[in-house]
Parts: C-alpha cells; structure tokens; sequence
C-alpha cells in the first residue's frame, strides 16, 4: 500500500511540474508592454458596465442543495456496493430500499417544481 | 537464432523488461535496492505524467484534421511557412505561439485564483492517469490502489472548483456565468457518473482497477450496455464536451469561465480540455471494454498495452465524431435530461442490475458461469431500457397532446 502511494506521491511532483512548467517558462519569453485599454475586461469591445461580481439566479443554489443529498448517499453505497457479493440478499435488498427512498426524494423535489428552470 | 528468441522474450515483456533492465544498471553502480526502485518509480511517473501530454499534442492535430474533413475543409495543412507533412507540426507551432504571448490580465482580478486555476486544472487532469491500467500484472499500472476507481472520481470532481475559481476571480460576466454553470452541470452529472461507476463497482465486486478489469472475462459493455451509456453521457458533461458545453459556449459565453484567459494560461486550459477527454477515454475502456484484456495478451503481456490502445483509440474518435456533428443543448434542457431522465434512471438501473446480479448468484450455488450472468445481465437491462424507453415515449405523446389542445382551445377563444 505504502509503495504505491509513493507512486501517486511522485507522480504528484511530476503532475505539479507539469502545471508550473508552461507559465514558468511563459513569464520568461513574453514580452510586457501594459496598456490599460488591454486590460478592460472583455465586454464585447464596450466599456464594461456595473459588476462582474453579482447575485446570480438562485435556482442553481437549488440544484446544489438536490445535488448534496445524492452526493451525502455516495458515502454509504460505496462500502455496501464493494462488499455485496457477500452480503446476504436480504441485506441487498436494504440497501435498494435506501435507493428507492432517495428516488422518492428526487421525485418529491422534482413535484415541487424546483427541478423547473424559470 | 538463439538472440532472436531472447529479443522476441525481451519484446514480449519489453515495458517490464526496461525497468527491470534500470533498477539492474542503477544497482549496478552500488546503489541500494530501495533507491534504485525508487528512482525506476520515478521514471515511471514521469513516463505516466508526460503520456498524456505527448497524446494530446497528436489529438488536437488529428481532431482538426477529422473535423476538417468531416465538415468539408481542409484543417491545418501549413502554418505560414512549413509545418511538417500533413501539418503535423502544428500543434507545436501553436505551442511555441502561446509561450511567447503578451500575458493580459484584466483589471480587478483576484490573482490568486485566476493564476492558480490553470496550473490546478493541468495538475489533476495528469494526477488521474495514476491508477490506469496499461497491461496485466502489477507494473504496467502506476498504482494499483484499492480505492482505483474512488480515486478518480475524487480527481475528476476537483474539476468543479476550478472553473469556479477561474470564473469568479476574472472580474467578467460572462466568466462569471460560465463558473455557475459549471456548478449546475459539474454537480449534477457527478450523480449519474458516480450510480453508474457503483453498478460496476457492484458487479465486480472491486474497486482496484486491475480487479474490474479481471472481472471482466465478458466485457462490461456487453453485459451491462445500459450503464455503459450512463457513464459515457455523464462523463460527456463532466469533461464539458460537446453536447453538454455550457460552460464554455462560445457563441453565447464566448469562452466561458476561461475567457479572460490569454497566451500559455488559455493554452493550458485548452490542454486539460482534451486531456481529460482522453482519461475519460482510457477509464472507459478500464471499466467497459476490459482494458488490456485480448487475445493473446498471456504469451505476450506487450499486446495488453497495444490492446488496451487501440481500444482506448477508438473510444476517442467516438468523442471525437460527437463533438464535431452534434449541436449543444440550451441549459434547460441539459438540466432535465440530468435530472428527469438521467439519474431516476441510473437509480433503477442500479437497484435492477444489483437484484439481478445477486438472483444470479444465488441461482446457481456452485458460482455462475460468466456467459450466463452476462447474457441474465444483458436481458435484464434491455428489458429496462425499453420499459423507460415506452414510458418516455407516452410521456412525449402526452405532452404534445396537451399543447396541441392548449393550442386549440387558444384558436377557439381568439376565433370567439
């Protein structure tokens, strides 16, 4: 086990070479000639106008919040999915049962509309 | 002839055969065991890291090339002046372009985050390669965990954060859009991805990725087509590909949460995008089309790796025909093929494979032939895909029942 951490561990300073290396070398060769009509964020060629930094629609908090009750599931089915072989059946079944519940979740989150992009 | 069969030997084996040939050479200049594999380990990671990259500098020639050919252009054929045959340089003179780039960086930035997010989005696309399975036995894969598959997914959902970082940090309203996109999009294919990994991980009763490839004496795609097609949509949506690229949308986003991004830090966002296409690829043919398992891959472990590539190779021109023919999806639309369609679906999915998989078993007590579980198997989810595939098709009829009546009762009152 411990030896093949060491291999994620090495390949985690190959992978932050990889990551550090092109804007490493990037900095060195570009040329700087600052302008502050280049550095206007993009707007379509206009003059930006209010803030980037805005409330957005809160229907996507909504599919975050649906999201974490399957993401919070994960954690109990991958242990029951690993060891099912041997689990006895009626164990299986409990663990389908708990699925269906969360089917039932999602079909109650989804009657209430909040499933609806308006 | 007798250094014919010891080349033949060698070749046979030839990927374990050069590190075993390294360690001999290192411990031959008095290094100690431990350091010389340590440094052979090293090699491999290194090997492991820089493969996708060299991939990904042919992909991108080759996708412009196939798409050029499929959309009736020419692709790139010469850069200005030469760029090898066929323009095979190219990608290295688009390389070379964007190191020498002016770095323009909008005003109001938060710098931490808008330079970190290129470098983090490269970092974990390569740190996903870890736990590929290139051929049989325990050194053709860089790490053999036991979470194999857990693994990846905890890698490939880090992509979330990244694009939020990139967005939110560059002061852009597009950007800023394109970063809660990706928290909608990322965060509910993760669902479907993560049921349909759980039916294999279920089936094969092992998360290592060797071991689901030994599971899989019938391949997965075979047996379980259904979930295969879970797991492709879903991970089309998590690598933000065609169908599903809302984040990026470039005729309504422009570029999405990476707009603001020029030169090398654009490139390295571009380079991860196709990077994780081809993980995606790769851990598509470890869990559905058997990964290195073929014909005579027992006399000659080398033909694993070929195998296991060409597999690999094919599932990428499947992305490959995808990107460039389909049209993207509106954002409602990608959120309730999500959401009413995808996940209900791989939930069931799930239960029925695991009840029929333990019927199986439980069926014949002396351990089921493997033909026989994968045909019981493959039964089982066509019969659920046309039971889903009849109720969508009521549900349509419905539907357009009731608009065609709404639009009815509409002409009646415009009419009155």
């Amino acid at each position: 086990m411990l030896e093949q951490f060491t291999f994620v561990g090495l390949l985690f300073f190959v992978a932050a070479l990889l990551g550090t290396l092109p804007p490493a070398l990037a900095w060195l060769l570009r040329p700087k000639k600052p302008h502050p009509r280049k550095s206007e964020p993009y707007e379509c060629g206009m003059y930006p106008h209010g803030e980037a930094w805005v409330q957005y629609k809160a229907q996507y908090y909504i599919f975050a919040l649906a999201f974490l009750i399957f993401e919070v599931e994960a954690v109990f089915l991958f242990p029951w999915a690993l060891i099912y072989n041997w689990l006895p059946l009626y164990a299986v079944i409990e663990g389908v049962l708990f699925l269906l519940l969360l089917l039932g979740a999602l079909l109650y989150v989804w009657r209430k509309g909040a499933l609806e992009w308006v | 002839m007798d250094w014919l069969t010891r080349l033949l030997s060698f070749l046979s084996n030839a990927i374990v055969n050069i590190g075993a040939w390294l360690q001999g050479v290192l411990m031959g200049w008095g290094l100690p065991e431990p350091t010389a594999l340590l440094v052979v380990r090293a090699v491999g990671a290194l090997v492991v890291g820089f493969f996708p990259l060299i991939v990904v500098i042919f992909l991108i020639w080759a996708y412009r090339k196939i798409a050029a050919r499929i959309q009736g252009r020419l692709g790139p054929n010469s850069s200005g002046t030469w760029a090898g045959p066929w323009g095979i340089l190219q990608t290295f003179a688009d390389a070379i372009k964007m190191i020498v780039k002016e770095d323009i960086r909008p005003q109001g930035i938060d710098p931490i985050p808008y330079n970190l997010a290129p470098m983090l989005v490269v970092f974990a696309s390569v740190m996903l390669w870890a736990v590929i399975p290139f051929g049989p036995g325990g050194s053709l894969i860089g790490a053999d965990l036991n979470i194999g598959i857990f693994y990846i997914l905890a890698f490939s959902s880090a992509a979330l954060f990244i694009f939020l970082m990139a967005g939110w940090s560059s002061n852009n309203k597009y950007a800023t859009v394109g970063a809660f996109r990706s928290v909608a999009q990322l965060v509910g294919y993760e669902i479907p991805q993560l049921l349909a990994v759980l039916t294999v991980v279920a089936v094969a009763g092992t998360m290592k990725m060797q071991g689901i490839v030994g599971a899989q004496s019938v391949i997965f795609l075979v047996a379980m087509p259904l979930t295969a097609a879970i797991f492709y949509l879903a991970s089309l949506a998590e690598i933000n590909a065609r169908p599903f690229e809302l984040l990026e949308a470039e005729s309504e986003l422009v570029s999405g949460y990476f707009l603001e991004y020029s030169g090398m830090k654009f490139g390295m966002f571009y380079l991860a995008e196709f990077m994780n296409s081809v993980a995606v690829s790769a851990i598509f043919t470890t869990l559905f089309l058997g990964g290195w398992r073929g014909p005579w891959v027992d006399q000659a472990p080398i033909l694993g790796t070929i195998w296991f590539f060409i597999k690999m190779g094919l599932v990428i021109l499947v992305w490959m025909f995808i990107q460039i023919t389909l049209p993207r999806l509106r954002i409602d639309q990608m959120l309730s093929f999500n959401w009413k369609f995808l996940t209900p679906l791989a939930i069931i999915n799930l239960c029925v494979t695991v009840l029929v998989n333990k019927g199986i078993t439980e069926a014949f007590p002396g351990g089921a032939p493997a033909w026989a579980r994968a045909a019981i198997l493959l039964t089982s989810q066509v019969l659920l895909a046309l039971v889903v595939w009849g109720i969508s098709a009521l549900g349509g009829q419905r539907a357009r029942r009731r608009t065609w009546q709404a639009a009815q009762i509409s002409e009646l009152e415009v009419a009155a």
